[in-house]
């Protein structure tokens, strides 16, 4: 893993990133597509909005009792034969699931497969359980593919997005032993079949994520297109079961709800291939277990401005209309959860290490209006900035230029020469701010300025 | 205080309001075409919707799809096609080897073109994803519209697994290329009994 990647600001891994201008065209233009599905399906279902709102709302309310739907959750699931432990941390739930590995492989190298989760992504859970012995197989074509590589997932439903055909050519031929150059996704996608079928028979643990736990049954539904954690949980003896605490509903008739925004937000499918809903163990002797994860959550919770960050349902569909996120990829936001959501949920996590990304946005909006669960986003994003402006932790370049313009702002004669000043260099010595020390010149073309100030213009023409 | 005991206690510490629970309508449209729909919807996510022409058995459809498949496992009896006999005690190895799997779904939902498939259909859990393609056959007045009126019809009581099945499996993970045939069934036929 590129653990040192947390020391390279957004903006710098964003230069990086458009350095190869014809991959970020395609960059850009996939993710817009999959954005354009979104919508296509979404305008057929002519609830769509009521559906949001719901859901919306649904959030909500189990956010406003969240100790009481994890209690019930907890004794619904126990009373189906399920083991419940509780994390704070990541390091806890780290250790917990290898406490629950050592259990049934107390010696030897213990074989597991996962699908996918965020949330192990967000606990660094592979690095650890690898460096503990164990063999930790993504399964996730898209997974795979970036844990083959070494790097970390870039999208959190297309993980793989960065990458080109030849790029996982290239991994699959140095590590599956595919041909030389043949590019055909048919084709590798076979050869992953077939070296994950190996994979999925010889593992006896399997590791899934969770999309939506329901208190009222103790179960928990979690989906795929590949089927690969149903092939994963059900040919293994242990299932083990990852969960942020915020995925809690209520109801099993609220996964109607969930299950029509989530798909179609994310890829523009109508649903996941398998929606699979797991309650209890297999009849002969497999283990199921499920791991609550806090992490920051609860106090997330407690900041009534960020709070209903809390309700995303990780479809991704923020990403993907993102314009920032598009054209700088997903690896640029050092979190587990890129984009705009990751974001806002980044900073909880450590203020310090990502006080960059909420100033990773235009604040243009466009996540906000196509969330399915209807989170501020955009507001959250401009909501951060004032909380690291004022803890000191914003970038210094901003720091800097925000006290300027406070003092420009405050005072109306500084304000008018100021304008002055820059009319006249832009007109007569433009190198002095058209240069490599100004980022507002990079990539753009600027305009003319004009010849006097509104207030210049304003002054000349009442009388008239 | 134990690790439980101490997040719920810091959730609880926040004082939060109870916001309300909202009802769920069922967005009935009031169209009938159910089956016109569903198989619409199935086909645009690479799966097959068939139904039995006059004259023809389950058995004549299935040989003639898939006229090479040697390993069958089913679980309602077809006549003269021999079949693997798939329990929850079956071994992985025999799993492995299946070619198709001919299983019962309890409905279909015409919106997504989801089956439902609880366990007891299953006649092993690890079937209906491992098998190298898949046959659900489904009633054709066991059709709902979506997934509210979905929920209304699973017994929650009995529930102990069980899943929904939309289509073949299927990947875009390679440069979005759309790929039928991941890790799960390669093909899907739903027929409509």
């Amino acid at each position: 893993m590129q653990t040192d990647q947390h020391l390279i600001p957004h903006a710098e891994a964003a230069n990086q990133f458009i350095k190869d201008e014809e991959r970020t065209d395609w960059h850009d233009q996939t993710l817009w597509f999959v954005r354009q599905k979104r919508d296509k399906i979404a305008h057929t279902i002519p609830e769509w909005e009521d559906l949001r709102e719901l859901g919306s709302q649904i959030k909500n309310h189990t956010l406003s009792r969240l100790d009481h739907y994890l209690a019930q959750f907890e004794a619904n699931a126990k009373a189906n034969g399920v083991h419940v432990h509780w994390a704070a941390n990541a390091k806890e739930h780290n250790e917990i699931v290898l406490g629950i590995i050592r259990k049934h492989s107390p010696t030897g190298i213990a074989k597991m497969v996962k699908s996918k989760s965020m949330l192990t992504e967000e606990c660094h859970m592979n690095e650890y359980l690898i460096s503990q012995g164990v063999e930790v197989i993504d399964t996730d074509l898209g997974e795979r593919i970036v844990q083959l590589r070494q790097e970390p997932p870039s999208h959190i439903v297309m993980p793989a997005i960065h990458l080109k055909k030849a790029d996982v050519s290239d991994t699959f031929h140095e590590h599956l032993g595919t041909e030389k150059g043949n590019n055909d996704p048919q084709y590798l996608t076979e050869a992953a079949r077939q070296h994950l079928r190996e994979k999925f028979v010889g593992a006896s643990i399997a590791i899934t994520g969770v999309n939506f736990a329901v208190a009222e049954t103790g179960g928990f539904v979690v989906c795929t297109n590949e089927g690969n954690a149903d092939l994963g949980v059900n040919l293994a003896d242990v299932h083990i079961a990852c969960m942020g605490i915020e995925k809690i509903i209520p109801q099993q008739k609220h996964l109607g709800v969930f299950l029509r925004l989530l798909a179609r937000s994310a890829t523009g499918q109508p649903v996941t291939t398998y929606s699979s809903h797991f309650r209890k163990p297999r009849r002969q002797g497999q283990e199921m277990h499920i791991v609550l994860v806090d992490n920051g959550r609860s106090t997330q919770l407690g900041r009534p401005d960020f709070r209903n960050s809390l309700k995303c349902i990780r479809c991704a569909a923020c990403f993907n209309t993102c314009p920032v996120y598009r054209r700088s990829g997903g690896h640029s936001y050092h979190n587990a959860v890129a984009g705009p959501i990751g974001s806002i949920l980044a900073p909880n996590l450590d203020m310090r290490k990502n006080a960059d990304l909420p100033f990773a946005s235009t604040l243009c909006g466009s996540c906000s209006n196509v969330c399915p669960v209807k989170i501020d986003i955009h507001d959250q994003l401009w909501k951060w900035r004032q909380v690291l402006m004022a803890e000191g932790l914003a970038p210094a370049s901003k720091k800097v230029s925000m006290q300027a313009m406070a003092t420009v702002f405050s005072h109306p004669a500084v304000y008018r020469l100021g304008g002055k000043i820059g009319r006249w260099t832009v007109k007569n010595l433009p190198f002095l701010v058209n240069n490599k020390l100004n980022p507002w010149y990079t990539q753009r073309e600027m305009p003319a300025a004009p010849p006097e100030s509104f207030q210049e213009w304003y002054a000349k023409n009442r009388k008239k | 205080m134990s690790v439980r005991d101490s997040i719920l206690a810091k959730i609880r510490s926040n004082n939060l309001t109870e916001l309300p629970l909202p009802e769920i309508p069922f967005f009935n449209d009031g169209r009938t075409d159910l089956l016109a729909r569903y198989k619409t919807v199935l086909t645009s996510i690479g799966g097959t919707p068939r139904e039995l022409a006059e004259a023809e058995t389950l058995e004549d459809l299935i040989r003639e799809v898939y006229p090479d498949a040697e390993r069958i496992a089913s679980s309602v009896p077809l006549a003269g096609i021999p079949l693997v006999t798939i329990s929850d005690e079956t071994d992985k190895a025999t799993l492995e080897a299946m070619d198709v799997a001919i299983l019962k779904g309890e409905f279909a939902v015409a919106e997504n073109a989801a089956i439902w498939v609880p366990e007891a259909n299953m006649l092993n859990r690890a079937l209906p994803f491992i098998s190298q393609h898949l046959v659900l056959l489904v009633e054709k007045d066991k059709l709902v519209l979506n997934m509210h009126e979905a929920y209304e019809h699973i017994d929650t009581e009995s529930l102990s697994y069980g899943v929904f099945i939309a289509g073949p499996s299927k990947t875009a993970d390679i440069e979005q290329s759309l790929v039928i045939g991941a890790h799960g069934a390669r093909s899907l036929v739903v027929v409509f009994l």
